[in-house]
């Protein structure tokens, strides 16, 4: 079990370092808060450690990770769509179309 | 049934995640790759409310409804200029979500749980917490200083490495008795707080400018916390994405520490800039500086064909971009041509200034990286310098002996004219001499930046 984790592991590091090579310069800020949304993922352990009842010490150390989890999830997809829509082309020529 | 079912939108959300990365390869197809990725993780969590696990959703309800309460403003009221410690923070958060995690999955398994556990599933829950506190603590301090409710100069004292390194080994030492006996509640709690404190130490001593690295830095230990929750839990979707953000956070780092010429380890224990001014710097003040009106400036400006402009740090504390994008508006509206040079360390994070230029409505085709425009320095009639100082010292070319030589620099003193926008003659972060301020073709313009260009604008517009 452990070698095969060790293989998702190699591979999706591998993945990921190949795609970002290709994100520029341009883009690094909104590459960094959508890994940083993506990282919110721990929702999913820290929901299971907050709803199975091992007693109350792990449901709220489980809560508080739900918590900050959500909050990196909303904030960060939020945050990074804002950053997005402001990059745009130059649209001087379509300006002057329209007039 | 129910386990295949969450599998498979794990599955499915760790290939839109790759999808969404790669969308940000193109800012035209980046929204549409972020809106798959956030769907993703809809998924994601939809598929684990089903998990056989959970007994009890009131506390996952209230986590999730707090977390959005707290989430919406973290993206949808924090200015840009803000950005950098918003990304403190909320790396911050995520490595304290992966850190609970692990402790309450150590406190379920030796509080009242069957009491023991694999070694390798402990060296991963060791490592998780570990890292995690380390970058909880550590992200908080950047945050600090990003913020400036601490200082953002290096703090240093006499044998801070050494401090550094023997809590790292205490807390290695720790990690290796965690192994060998789980059951050793003591060393996992002293573990989580060797590691805390050593967080703490590790980014006091790094200044300002360095925080580009230092935050690229902490979101790959964000990503291998999460990582080694995975391999805790053996959760494969934690994997993946603990694999991704760090693989991100680990290249950015390196590009970052490329683009100042200097390795990990200097970032991490040089403490750039903290000393007193070298000779240099003394003696570097009774040079000449030409300082310039805005008159002058502005008539330079209005005639000019081609012009470059400069951003830096400096524009960012100014909040100048609006009034940038004016004056360039005015320049091109006059015939010339406007682009602009952006350092891969300009500002406090990696692709700040993109941001707040592309926020002021400078369409992205006209910003340009350090390779793509350096060549067309000697055909520019002037390069506008706003707030950025180490970025254009040409002693990063010429003077093996200064602390930046080899420092790969925007090369604005080999422009036609050169104006820089400065509030007064104080030396860089490096707290160097400028060579480039006392160059001939260089004219200094004193004052705030975003004032000076707002007369600039005026002047340019009666030109």
């Amino acid at each position: 079990m452990l070698i095969l984790e060790l293989y998702i592991f190699v591979l999706a590091g591998f993945v990921g370092f190949m795609v970002i090579t290709k994100v520029p310069p341009l883009l690094h800020t909104p590459l960094m808060s959508a890994t940083n949304a993506i990282s919110g993922i721990s929702v999913v352990g820290s929901m299971v450690a907050a709803g199975a009842k091992h007693g109350n010490v792990a449901t709220i150390l489980g809560f508080i990770a739900v918590v900050c989890a959500t909050t990196n999830i909303v904030g960060g997809f939020l945050i990074t769509d804002r950053i997005l829509k402001m990059f745009r082309r130059d649209d001087r020529k379509t300006a002057v179309a329209k007039h | 049934m129910r386990e295949y079912i969450t599998q498979g939108t794990y599955l499915a959300a760790a290939v839109l995640f790759i999808l969404g990365l790669r969308g940000l390869t193109h800012p035209d197809g980046a929204r549409r790759g972020m809106q798959y990725a956030a769907f993703g993780m809809l998924a994601a969590i939809c598929g684990t409310l089903i998990n056989f696990q959970i007994l009890d959703y009131r506390w996952i309800a209230a986590g999730l409804l707090l977390g959005t309460v707290i989430g919406y403003p973290l993206g949808m009221w924090v200015p840009t200029t803000a950005l950098p410690q918003r990304i403190a923070i909320s790396l911050s958060f995520g490595a304290l979500a992966a850190t609970l995690v692990g402790v309450s999955e150590y406190y379920s398994v030796f509080h009242g749980g069957e009491g023991t556990i694999a070694a390798s599933r402990m060296a991963a829950l060791g490592f998780e917490v570990l890292l995690g506190s380390l970058t909880v603590t550590g992200a908080l301090m950047a945050f600090g200083k990003l913020q400036e409710l601490l200082p953002s100069h290096p703090v240093t004292y006499r044998g801070q490495n050494l401090v550094n390194f023997v809590l790292f080994i205490t807390a290695l030492g720790l990690f290796t008795a965690c192994i060998v006996n789980p059951a050793n509640t003591a060393a996992f709690y002293g573990m989580i707080a060797v590691a805390a404190i050593l967080g703490v130490l590790m980014v006091i001593p790094i200044g300002g400018a360095d925080m580009p690295v230092v935050v690229a830095l902490l979101n790959s230990y964000c990503g291998l916390a999460a990582a080694a929750t995975g391999f805790a839990l053996g959760n494969s979707i934690l994997i993946i994405c603990g694999a991704l953000d760090g693989a991100s956070g680990f290249l950015l780092s390196i590009l970052m520490s490329k683009a100042m010429n200097r390795s990990f380890a200097n970032v991490l224990f040089g403490a750039f800039g903290g000393g007193p001014p070298s000779d240099a710097a003394a003696s570097g003040s009774a040079l000449p500086v030409h300082a310039i009106s805005v008159e002058d400036a502005a008539i330079q400006l209005a005639y000019a064909q081609r012009v470059i402009i400069i951003p830096g740090y400096g524009m960012a504390v100014a909040q100048a971009q609006h009034a940038v994008r004016e004056l360039a508006e005015l320049i091109e509206k006059r015939g010339g041509e406007v682009k602009y040079a952006v350092h891969p360390v300009a500002g406090r994070m990696p692709g700040h200034m993109n941001v707040l230029l592309a926020e002021a409505n400078v369409p992205y085709d006209r910003l340009f990286d350090m390779d793509e425009i350096n060549g067309e320095f000697p055909q520019t009639d002037v390069a506008l310098v706003i707030g950025a100082n180490d970025v254009v010292n040409p002693a990063a070319r010429s003077d093996p002996s200064s602390p930046i030589y080899g420092m790969p620099i925007l090369d604005a003193d080999r422009a036609k004219h050169c104006i820089v926008l400065k509030r007064g003659m104080a030396a860089g972060f490096a707290g160097i001499e400028n060579a480039l301020f006392h160059a001939p073709a260089t004219s200094m313009l004193f004052g705030d930046a975003k004032a000076s260009l707002v007369k600039l604008v005026s002047e340019v517009k009666n030109a």
